[in-house]
């Protein structure tokens, strides 16, 4: 099987990619700016709601009963975009999805398509496979045209160029659009509108992802704020859509649910600007010719895991990036994949599928188990949780190292409260490097720790010593 | 009130100072203090780090060491909430173990202890005693009842260290940057003492504001509860 190209080829470890990132002081100004300010925005448009805990609750419960009969509902959709006039494809993995995307583009001579905003083509990397295939593909979502055209890689499931500012944003608009643009937002737009118009008017095939897709009626719902989705999704002659086989709902109903904690969560509006439905393809009305790609690419490996596959919940809506404080100095590339901070960090391993890929198996260890991304998380994905499990793995298929040495023989010490105070004893000695109460030094890997911070020198005497002494 | 002291092995260990004042603000509240000198470590390294399998016998022997107890009480907002939260995970049943805040203000019921503490303070709200136990403003409140003790808000106070145990090495850049944060944080207050419930926390952020010779001291919430005008805090480091 052909690598999964959810991770960027040639990727390095987080530790790695973050060192360098860190040292970006523009993204880490712009970072810190617009994760602080979306922080903000979303607590007060969640504080607005009365029974946000109990639609948390609701969306966890509705994903988990799609998660658990996938396979019946699976088929129902299909049934029901057939009914529809709808085409129904199934690609096991990202080689798959593309090929069949490709072959469908061809058999429309489309040498040019438009495409709305979507991570699931993001992961298979259908822009560069149907680039290869000689079809070029237009991101119209403003965003993701800024990293399209910057020949850069999104950092941000929402907002993926959130790492640009403006004055970045205008000197990539003036190099590849050719135009003289101000760096005012709405000069910005402007040059972006024009480009994109004549597009979305000549373009045969439009290319989208799904947010939701409702299994007895066989509706396919996208939310988007720009409209741009809605010109891709009404215009041209042919639709293709590529979703992932976990975004389910059963019915019509369960939506009022989604579309309550989506938009809150994500850009912190209490209703989604743009929300585009259709089902299947109506006469004379919007694209005649509807094709739905289902793509497998390591979900259902996931679902076998019952501890993991709650990341299957996940809406996309990257409340969990904004608040997380790793994410927020690192940004999103550092993480090598379209699937970036918490959610990424247990998603992008899990579709992987490999913990002998040292790139993947080390995302799980880039958070300090703070626990903001759980608490916002509107389908309530224990992200912590997920964490330590995937460590687990991590740490079993790297077998012995000095890490796993040491670590045995720590728990050897515990086990035994004798051994353990002997250990005590023998590491008080420790205090002899120090000077004034503070060890500024450690030999590796405590480096690691005094590179940038002291220790206290241990105390001669442990609590249990002055315990045993005066009460014992 | 029979009372079991859980001091987690880092207490115990690197600051005896705490687990002693968790003893005097305890017996001065009335409770009889048991410390059963089997217990060592609650596991939350292994368990956190990946090492699940090591983590067991230590939650096993947690249970075997307090089993009998109707209440244990933890320094650590971390390591209660391992007990808590993931001890049930590996197959164990655990007594009730409490942060200490929340077994001051929910079991016993006080919020003025009694402390005498003439500092300008700053409170850190640590990770776990916030999102796993959710403590709450808990320790604001015992703070605030704290006679010539001078509370300054700390600014963006819910927002990690960077500590998060063996992540301070494995990514410890990233953890740094989020120390440096933390650090900016508290020196805006002009806070002379850091406290928190977490000596772990404690130990990251102090190293830190030591490193740059600040002049900000980490202090332990238990020490300044048990501080009184009788039996002042004296800083011993």
């Amino acid at each position: 099987m052909a690598r999964n190209p959810v991770t960027w080829l040639g990727s390095p470890t987080f530790p790695k990619a973050a060192h360098e990132a860190l040292a970006d002081t523009q993204l880490r100004q712009n970072l810190r700016k617009a994760t602080g300010t979306i922080r903000g925005r979303r607590a007060a448009a969640v504080g607005e709601m009365t029974d946000w805990e109990q639609l948390r609750v609701a969306g966890e419960q509705i994903k988990d009963d799609v998660l658990s009969r996938l396979d019946t509902l699976l088929l129902q959709l299909e049934e029901s975009v057939t009914a529809r006039g709808g085409v129904v494809h199934w690609a096991r993995d990202a080689e798959e999805a593309n090929k069949i995307v490709l072959d469908l583009c061809r058999a429309e001579n489309a040498r040019e398509v438009v495409k709305v905003k979507s991570m699931a083509t993001a992961e298979i990397g259908l822009n560069e496979a149907l680039e290869a295939g000689g079809v070029h593909a237009i991101e119209t979502d403003l965003a993701e045209l800024i990293v399209q055209l910057g020949d850069d890689r999104p950092s941000h499931i929402l907002v993926p160029a959130i790492h640009r500012n403006r004055s970045e944003i205008r000197e990539i608009f003036q190099r590849r659009m050719g135009v003289e643009v101000s760096d005012e937002p709405a000069d910005l737009a402007e040059a972006a509108r024009v480009y994109l118009r004549e597009k979305f008017l000549t373009a045969k095939v439009a290319i989208s992802g799904a947010n939701f897709a409702v299994a007895d009626s066989g509706s396919i719902v996208v939310l988007e704020s720009e409209g741009n989705g809605r010109m891709c999704l009404t215009l041209p002659e042919t639709l293709i859509t590529v979703m992932g086989i976990e975004k389910l709902v059963p019915t019509w109903q369960d939506l009022e649910v989604f579309l309550q904690l989506l938009p809150r969560s994500s850009t912190a509006e209490r209703m989604n600007p743009y929300t585009s439905v259709w089902t299947g393809v109506t006469p004379g009305d919007g694209p005649q010719r509807f094709h739905l790609v289902l793509i497998d690419n390591g979900r259902t490996a996931t679902l076998e895991d019952s501890v993991g596959r709650q990341a299957l919940r996940c809406i996309r809506c990257s409340a969990c990036l904004n608040v997380c404080p790793v994410y927020e100095r690192t940004g999103g590339q550092s993480y090598g994949s379209v699937y970036p901070g918490p959610i990424g960090a247990i998603l992008t391993p899990q579709l992987v599928g490999d913990m002998h890929d040292p790139q993947a198996a080390s995302l799980p260890f880039a958070s300090s188990l703070c626990g903001a991304c759980f608490e916002v998380c509107p389908v309530r994905i224990d992200i912590p949780s997920v964490l330590t499990h995937l460590r687990a793995e991590a740490v079993e298929a790297k077998g012995r190292t000095a890490e796993s040495v040491a670590m045995a023989a720590a728990a050897w010490v515990f086990r035994e409260a004798s051994r353990y105070e002997k250990a005590q004893k023998a590491g008080s000695l420790a205090r002899f490097l120090a000077r004034d109460g503070r060890i500024t030094s450690l030999p590796w890997p405590g480096s690691k720790w005094t590179a940038s911070r002291d220790v206290p020198a241990p105390p001669s005497e442990s609590f249990r010593a002055w315990w045993r002494k005066n009460r014992g | 009130m029979r009372v079991a002291l859980f001091a987690t092995c880092l207490t115990d260990t690197f600051f005896p100072e705490t687990a002693r004042a968790v003893v005097r603000l305890l017996e001065r509240l009335g409770c009889s203090v048991e410390f059963p000198l089997d217990q060592t470590c609650c596991g939350q390294m292994h368990f956190n780090t990946g090492y699940r399998e090591h983590s067991k016998p230590l939650a096993r022997k947690y249970t075997d060491v307090f089993g009998d107890y109707d209440h244990v009480v933890a320094p650590s907002g971390s390591c209660a909430g391992m007990v808590r939260e993931v001890h049930p995970t590996l197959g164990e049943s655990p007594p009730r173990t409490f942060e200490l805040a929340e077994f001051l203000v929910d079991v016993l019921g006080v919020t003025d202890v009694g402390a005498w503490f003439p500092h300008r303070v700053t409170y850190h709200p640590t990770c776990h005693s916030l999102r796993m136990l959710g403590v709450g403003d808990k320790p604001l409140a015992l703070l605030r009842a704290v006679k010539a003790l001078d509370l300054v808000e700390l600014p963006d106070s819910t927002h990690c260290c960077g500590f998060g145990g063996t992540f301070a090495v494995k990514n410890a850049e990233t953890s740094t940057a989020m120390l440096a944060d933390k650090m900016t944080s508290v020196l805006s207050t002009g806070a002379e003492v850091l406290s928190a419930g977490d000596n772990s926390c404690l130990m990251h952020i102090g190293g830190g504001l030591s490193r740059l010779r600040t002049g900000v001291r980490p202090v332990h919430l238990a020490e300044i509860l048990a501080s009184t005008e009788e039996d002042p805090w004296l800083a011993t480091r």
